[in-house]
């Protein structure tokens, strides 16, 4: 799980990014608490052919990549 | 789940960029100098002359704009329920980097947005800055790809998030109304040309509400299409160029491309290059341009605020200590001052990404 809460753009995305180079995860779960991030998570997740599921937690996100 | 195409994502910064351009031609129309429909740095420049913090008398002017773009990422964020406070990432650091983009974009004169604004009108010497922009761009990237970070922003009350755009409005009505004469302004030089003030709120309201929905950025846009292949921001930055060339063709107000000649600005290359440099690597460190800044700003983020302080703080040493350009050319102090913030950036850079690693690894 990437804990992405507080960074701002673009490091949530890099850490995203940097986690799919190193493991190629089957499943990924990024918390982040800005709808920028989400964005910029999302497109990023569909580029490498991952299906995003946002879920709202009151101010926060949990993003759930699968492949 | 179905695939989205690439305008379905992109459709919203291309439509902003589309709205920039034509604002920005709308506002040089209606009175603002010469290809500087928008130009953050220029206009926070103004303003802080306006408040007395510096003594240019040609750079004055308590410039709706600024106001209008905090307004319209205010109540974007309202609308979308994205309001909120915010702040807490190196904090000072931030306002010393907002101080450095300031001093290099007064350099150069103009932020990012008022660069391709100006190439969009012809002048060659912000195709030099371009340039120097991308460099900085990417010496910042290669140092957020190393684990460069400002660290965490933490929730803040409501009212923190709120106090920068309360306070901006309330300065400004003072200002607009010449209820108390509080503020300087300008009676001829760039900070005297001016669209009528209400035209010029609205079209910043217009440009902050759409920028606050598409995430618009000029660093942001050659960022991402470096790091990640994203090419929706740069597109919209390429977008405010195709759409102020055209309108300047169409209104028949384009003198063709050259160096010399150009409103408000000069032709000295390198400096036009390096203090471009400063902005698009000190923007990189900060996550965003000087427009974007002002935009989190109105979402309620308070580094932000801190920032465009620091850009204010910037504009003042830039007139006070004669380090800002202007048509004539470059100053000799501005030459010192981008050599001390390249090198200024180059420390924060360091020791914000290698210092951390350490502490991690115990």
């Amino acid at each position: 799980m990437i804990d992405a809460r507080g960074f701002s753009c673009p490091q949530p995305v890099l850490m995203v990014q940097q986690a799919v180079k190193r493991d190629a995860p089957k499943t990924l779960t990024v918390l982040v608490d800005d709808q920028c991030a989400v964005g910029n998570i999302r497109r990023f997740a569909a580029s490498q052919g991952y299906q995003v599921r946002v879920t709202e937690q009151g101010e926060e996100f949990s993003l759930e990549l699968t492949k | 789940m179905k695939k989205r195409s690439w305008f379905q994502d992109n459709w919203l910064a291309l439509l902003t960029g589309l709205i920039v351009g034509a604002a920005a031609l709308l506002l040089a129309r209606l009175g603002n100098p010469g290809n500087m429909g928008f130009c953050i740095a220029c206009f926070e420049r103004d303003i802080a002359g306006a408040l007395g913090l510096h003594g240019a008398e040609a750079v004055q002017y308590f410039r709706p704009e600024i106001v209008g773009i905090v307004l319209g990422a205010l109540l974007a964020a309202l609308c979308f329920r994205e309001f909120r406070g915010k702040g807490g990432s190196s904090p000072l650091l931030r306002l010393i980097l907002g101080m450095l983009v300031m001093i290099g974009a007064l350099v150069f004169l103009g932020c990012p947005l008022r660069m391709v604004i100006r190439i969009g009108g012809g002048d060659l010497n912000a195709l030099v800055g371009l340039a120097g922009f991308i460099v900085g761009i990417l010496v910042g990237v290669v140092f957020l790809k190393k684990g460069f970070t400002l660290g965490r922003a933490y929730g803040q009350s409501k009212a923190e998030g709120a106090a920068f755009p309360a306070l901006l409005t309330l300065a400004f009505l003072l200002s607009v109304t010449g209820l108390v004469g509080l503020f300087r302004s300008s009676e001829s030089g760039p900070g005297s040309k001016r669209a009528l003030w209400y035209v010029a709120l609205l079209a910043g309201m217009a440009v902050g509400f759409l920028a606050q929905r598409s995430r618009f950025c000029m660093a942001g846009g050659i960022r991402n299409a470096v790091m990640f292949r994203d090419f929706g921001l740069v597109a919209a930055f390429g977008m405010v160029i195709l759409t102020v060339l055209v309108g300047n063709l169409l209104l028949g107000q384009f003198g063709g491309f050259a160096f010399e000649g150009q409103p408000v600005a000069h032709s000295d290359g390198l400096w036009n290059f390096l203090g471009m440099t400063v902005v698009g690597w000190g923007s990189v460190l900060l996550g965003g341009c000087p427009l974007r800044q002002l935009i989190l700003a109105g979402e309620g983020n308070t580094d932000s605020a801190v920032t465009v302080v620091g850009m204010l703080l910037g504009a003042a040493l830039s007139h006070n200590f004669k380090l800002a350009s202007s048509a004539d050319g470059s100053a000799p102090g501005g030459h010192t001052a981008v050599w001390a913030a390249l090198v200024i950036l180059l420390l924060i850079s360091l020791v914000c990404t290698f210092a951390k690693k350490k502490e991690g690894t115990k």
